[in-house]
This record gives C-alpha cells, sequence and structure tokens, in this order.
C-alpha cells in the first residue's frame, strides 16, 4: 500500500516538473518572448530591455529554469505582476474560496444525481428514464456560464433571492480565520455571516455544479442498469432475498463503485471549471484570479495556478484511487 | 443470429439492460473519451454474420444504414446541416454585416429595442447592431473555430497517436508520457492557459482549443491501434511478410478511426463551447461588437436586467449546435459499437 503511494507520489512529481517545463517553454517560445507578452504589441525595444533585465529573461532558457525551480523548491513562485504580492499567499487567500465552492457544487450534483439516475434505471425506457437523458445531454452541452446568466438574472436581478455576486456581503464585517467563510462562520458563532456566505454559494454552485450533475446521472444510470442484469443479483433474487436488501447490499452497492471515480474525478475538474462561473459571479476564487491574470498578462500567477490546479487534480485522482480500494475489496492493492 | 432480429433504436424498452450499458457508461462523460475496448471493431470478413450478405455493406455503409434510423441522428443531422447552411450563406442571408451598427441612433443606455421592433425582428444590442445578423455571423465564426480547432487537434493527435502505437517501444513510451502529462492538466484550464499567452486573437482560439485536444485523439488512437495489432487480418499481412510501416498506414491506421471520427463529432460541440467560453473570458480579441456568440454574452452580461435577451439568444445558439454535434457524434458511436450492430 505504502509502496503503491509512494510510486504515485513520484509518478506526480515527474508529471508536474515536466508541466513546469512545458510551461516554462511555451511562455518563451513565442515571438518576442513574455516581454513582448506582457507590455503588448507596441511596446518600445528600451522597455522590453527593461524588463528583459529585471526578470531574467535575457539570460539562456536552462538557467532561467533553473532558477525558477530551485526557488520554487523553497516555496517562491514569485510576486504577481499586478498586486506585488507572492503568488503563493494570493493562492492562499482563493483558494478556501474555490473549495468551498467546488465542495458545494459536487454535494449538490452527488444529493441530485444519484437519486436521478438510479431512479431513472429503475424505471428504465419509461418517460422517467427518458426525462433523465434529456436532462443530463442538456446539462451537458448549456455552457456553464450561460446557465450562471440565467440563473444570476432570474433569481438575482429579477426575484432578488439571493445575491449577484461576491462571497459575502461586506457591510457584514464578519471575521475570518481559515478564509472558509462559511466555515468561519460557524466557528466564530456569527451565525448570519455564515448563512450569507452560504446563499452566496447557492447561485455559482448550481451553475459549477451542472455538469458534474448530468455525468453523474448518467453514470448511475448506466452502472445500475449494468449491475441490475448482472448474474449475482439474478441468483440473490433466486435464493428469496428481500428487495431491500438486493438493492442496497448487491445493487447499489456495486454501482456505486463507477460513480465514484466519476465524482472524484469531476471534483477535480471543477477547479478549473469554476474560471467561467467564478468570473460571472465575481466570486473570488482561483478561478476569478486565472481569469485576472489573464486579462492583465500576470505570468508568474498564471504559471503557478496552472500546476497548482493540476496538483489539486492529480491529488484528487489518487485519493479516489484509494479510496476505491475501501469501498470495493476486490481491487485493494496487497 | 438471424436476419428478423429487430433493431434496437426501434425497440429500445425490450433491449435487456446490458446492450444499453456498453453505450451509456461512455456516453456525456465530457470531455468524451472513448474507452477502448467499446470501440473494437470485428474483424472485417465476419463469415459468421450473413445477414448482410445481400446488401454487401462496409461497416461505414451499415452504420449509415442505422443513423438513418435513429431519431437522435436525424435531429442532429439537422441541426448541423442548418447551422452549416447558415455559416456559409451568411453574407446573403444576414440583413446587416457582422460588426455593423444599423440601428445605434435608436439605442440609449436605458433603453435598448428588444425582439420584434420594426426592421429588426431579434432587435438590437447595446451598439445598435443587429442581432439577427450578428447571430448568423455568429454562426460562421463558431465553424470556422470549431471546424479549424478539430483538425488541429485531429491531425496533431492522429500524427502523435499513430508515431505512438506504430513503431512501439521508446517512442511510445516518450510520446505517451508526454500526453500523460497533458493530460494532468484540464481541458479547459489548458486551452485557456494557450490562449492567454499565445496573445490575445481568435487564430490563437484556434490553436489553444486544438491543441488542447491533442492529447485526448493521441491516446485513444494509440489504443485503438494497439488492439488491432493482435488481429487476425494483421498475423495474416504479417505472415505474408509486409512490411512494418505497410501494415501501419494500410491495415492499422484505416481500421483504427473508427473511434476517432465519433471523438471528432463530439470534440466539435466542445469546440463550439469552449471558443464561447475563451472569447467570453476576452481572449478573442478585436472590438466589443465582435459577432461572436461567446463575446455578445460577455457584453450582455452588463445589461441582465434592461435587455435579457442580449444574453439569452446567444447562449440558446451555442446550446442547439452543441446539441447538434453531440447527438450526431453519440449516434455514430452506437451505429459502429459491434456490440449493438450484432443484435
Amino acid at each position: 500500500m505504502l509502496r503503491f503511494i509512494a510510486k504515485r507520489l513520484g509518478l506526480l512529481v515527474i508529471t508536474l516538473v515536466g508541466l513546469s517545463l512545458l510551461l516554462f517553454m511555451w511562455v518563451r517560445a513565442l515571438p518576442g518572448g513574455p516581454a513582448t507578452a506582457m507590455l503588448g504589441e507596441k511596446a518600445t525595444p528600451e522597455a522590453i530591455e527593461a524588463i528583459n533585465k529585471a526578470y531574467g529573461f535575457d539570460r539562456p532558457v536552462w538557467e532561467q529554469y533553473f532558477t525558477y525551480i530551485s526557488k520554487v523548491m523553497v516555496g517562491d513562485f514569485g510576486n504577481s505582476t499586478q498586486s506585488q504580492r507572492p503568488v503563493l499567499q494570493q493562492f492562499a487567500d482563493q483558494f478556501p474560496a474555490t473549495a468551498e465552492l467546488a465542495f458545494f457544487a459536487i454535494l449538490f450534483a452527488v444529493l441530485i444525481g444519484i437519486p436521478l439516475g438510479y431512479w431513472a434505471a429503475r424505471h428504465y425506457g419509461k418517460w422517467q428514464d427518458n426525462t433523465s437523458v434529456i436532462l443530463s445531454l442538456l446539462g451537458v452541452v448549456i455552457p456553464v456560464f450561460f446557465l450562471a446568466f440565467i440563473l444570476k438574472w432570474i433569481f438575482a436581478v429579477e426575484l432578488g433571492w439571493l445575491p449577484t455576486d461576491g462571497r459575502q456581503d461586506i457591510r457584514l464585517d464578519a471575521t475570518h480565520y481559515t478564509n472558509f467563510y462559511v466555515f468561519d462562520g460557524l466557528i466564530t458563532g456569527e451565525f448570519d455571516a455564515a448563512w450569507d456566505a452560504f446563499k452566496h454559494l447557492i447561485l455559482p454552485g448550481i451553475a459549477l455544479g451542472s455538469i458534474p450533475l448530468a455525468i453523474i446521472t448518467r453514470i448511475t444510470r448506466a452502472a445500475v442498469l449494468e449491475v441490475q442484469g448482472a448474474d449475482y443479483v439474478r441468483t440473490a433474487k433466486a435464493k428469496g432475498m428481500t428487495n431491500k436488501i438486493l438493492r442496497k447490499r448487491f445493487i447499489l452497492r456495486n454501482a456505486m463503485l463507477p460513480v465514484a471515480t466519476t465524482v472524484g474525478l469531476q471534483l477535480g475538474l471543477l477547479f478549473a471549471g469554476a474560471v467561467l462561473t467564478e468570473t460571472v459571479f465575481a466570486f473570488q476564487g482561483i478561478g476569478y484570479g486565472i481569469a485576472q491574470a489573464i486579462s492583465n498578462a500576470d505570468y508568474p500567477v498564471l504559471q503557478a495556478y496552472i500546476i497548482f490546479i493540476a496538483l489539486i487534480y492529480a491529488v484528487i485522482n489518487l485519493v479516489v484511487d484509494l479510496l476505491y480500494g475501501v469501498i470495493d475489496p476486490r481491487v485493494r492493492v496487497k | 443470429m438471424s436476419a428478423n432480429i429487430p433493431d434496437p433504436n426501434q425497440l429500445p424498452e425490450q433491449l435487456p439492460p446490458a446492450a444499453d450499458r456498453a453505450i451509456d457508461a461512455v456516453v456525456l462523460t465530457g470531455p468524451p473519451v472513448i474507452e477502448p475496448e467499446q470501440a473494437e471493431q470485428p474483424a472485417p470478413a465476419d463469415k459468421g454474420d450473413t445477414r448482410h450478405a445481400d446488401r454487401g455493406t462496409s461497416l461505414w455503409g451499415e452504420a449509415f444504414q442505422r443513423m438513418r434510423r435513429s431519431p437522435m441522428a436525424i435531429v442532429g443531422a439537422i441541426i448541423i446541416a442548418l447551422f452549416i447552411i447558415v455559416a456559409l450563406l451568411a453574407p446573403w442571408i444576414a440583413p446587416y454585416g457582422g460588426e455593423a451598427t444599423p440601428g445605434r441612433k435608436l439605442v440609449t443606455p436605458t433603453d435598448i429595442p428588444g425582439i420584434g421592433t420594426p426592421g429588426y425582428p431579434l432587435g438590437l444590442d447595446n451598439f445598435g447592431g443587429d442581432v439577427l445578423s450578428k447571430l448568423i455571423w455568429g454562426a460562421r465564426s463558431s465553424l470556422l473555430v470549431g471546424v479549424i480547432s478539430t483538425c488541429i487537434g485531429l491531425l496533431g493527435g492522429m500524427l502523435l497517436g499513430a508515431l505512438a502505437g506504430g513503431f512501439g517501444g521508446w517512442v511510445d513510451t516518450v510520446i505517451m508520457r508526454v500526453v500523460d502529462i497533458l493530460l494532468s492538466v484540464p481541458n479547459l484550464l489548458m486551452a485557456v492557459s494557450i490562449a492567454a499567452i499565445a496573445g490575445q486573437t481568435p487564430f490563437a482560439i484556434m490553436i489553444a482549443i486544438g491543441a488542447a485536444q491533442i492529447p485526448v485523439f493521441a491516446r485513444l488512437l494509440r489504443s485503438s491501434m494497439l488492439q488491432q495489432r493482435g488481429a487476425d487480418y494483421v498475423l495474416a499481412a504479417q505472415t505474408l511478410g509486409l512490411s512494418r510501416s505497410k501494415i501501419t498506414m494500410s491495415h492499422l491506421l484505416p481500421n483504427a478511426t473508427g473511434p476517432v471520427i465519433v471523438q471528432a463529432t463530439l470534440a466539435l460541440a466542445t469546440a463550439v463551447i469552449d471558443a464561447a467560453a475563451l472569447s467570453f473570458l476576452g481572449l478573442g480579441g478585436g472590438v466589443p461588437q465582435t459577432a461572436e456568440w461567446g463575446r455578445m454574452l460577455t457584453v450582455a452580461q452588463n445589461f441582465l436586467s434592461s435587455a435579457p435577451q442580449l444574453a439569452f439568444l446567444p447562449g440558446l445558439c451555442i446550446a442547439i449546435t452543441a446539441l447538434g454535434f453531440t447527438l450526431l457524434g453519440e449516434s455514430l458511436r452506437e451505429s459502429l459499437d459491434p456490440k449493438a450492430r450484432k443484435r
């Protein structure tokens, strides 16, 4: 087991180093180099020269990369060219926001998707089934940011039930220890602050959760259908198992295996998908940070954030693989 | 296996659940990747199956026959046909140019004429542009981005996949390691970062979306080729003394393209959505009134309360186009699936 984890972590390190190298080369392979990208096409040669000097872009690429990596090793990802704050510090501020949002989104997708998929499979071929298939098709083809618009327009602008943007009403002046706003509100006893932060999560969470919802529904339906027809279910039925036991121990437990993998994968993808949702709702998480970095050509932030998201994605996948052994004894690594 | 076995597409409710599973298990796991075992194709000369002997149809001919009977495929094909016609005929059917602002005198910041304005059937946008015309021109730019970026992804991916699958050995190892690294970044994020670094032009968007698709195509073609490598007809070709490159090019590759083509159709849907997403994030370059669905949505967010139709119409266009490609891709996958074919 430990060897398995060690091997996976080793692969992860190699992947991240490779990724950072690719990103590094890509920025420097462009005509004009990063200085032109930062200053724009109309930059004067003197200005480009100055930027090259200041950031060390005039040195050989391998030397630049080595300097970068050795700084990264001690946790220095450089400073944002916009705010001049350390990238890592900015990430630490924004990560809890996205984590909270992604958690809410996946919770929404799981709580609706699994029952919906199960329900569709129980009524295979009937209208319930068709409805769920159409819904999950729509969930995938409707662009997330468009759905975010619709939700914002109906529930925030027209009906005014929920806030239009941000993470929390600033007038509440809530105390923040961990930057997980809902959690902070709960531990400090500022329940109105927690409730307000939660209300800010609802719309972006639903928008962000729409794709995982569609996919989880689809996978649950397919998995239940497959397990329902399996030989061991037929045997159990022939032995006179009650429907309740049959569903709980035989069908659901086995059908949840592929669903668990899907949930993990989708959770990882949400950290990237948040770019669009967070932009629509001005929700200050890492997706918002990336969008800002793009419009400001803030390369230290962009470069580091992509690596961080790849890291999150990989770690979640690793955890899912480990959990897989817990829920399915057959694949346990010896 | 006799001739009067009903077609599964026509009688879905009578199918045992497992028949549907092969399709469902891989449907809509966007970015869609086809599992190799489901993509396997039967050896060309399947003598046990005499059902189609009289028709003498090929794999693709038969797939086409099956698709003609599937309502999913028909709806998808109609949507796509309409979309392509509109995109190609844009200069003739659009009342105004893409960036023209014929109604700028009718528009004030607080009053944007909506659907049903005389002379402008779908109303005006905040610049005074005709929304109908912009939607039509937007179809053209979506088609262009979709086709070009998917071609980039397809060509790049097929080249890498064919090299890896054809040569094997260290070439395979090196290519697949790089592909694994690229796959460790979520697709949209990769497209966003490529476009952001490559500068903000429509061309950068095409490259970004295309490049982000390369790893998926490469892996797909490779696994599909590896699967074919053990097939009897490859062994036969080897026994006949054909060279390795000959076997790769004229035996392995043609037989391994089925899943790749299905994936390309689905990738078109992703490309249309991603292109809108990237230009929504401001990566498309150009003036704010550019006739592009994603760009129209970006601008519309400032007028959500006064003119919500400005967001609804382009969003609807994106969703319908993506739906068309998805339906077509899914039904193509179903028709090519040997497990469904044999029934």
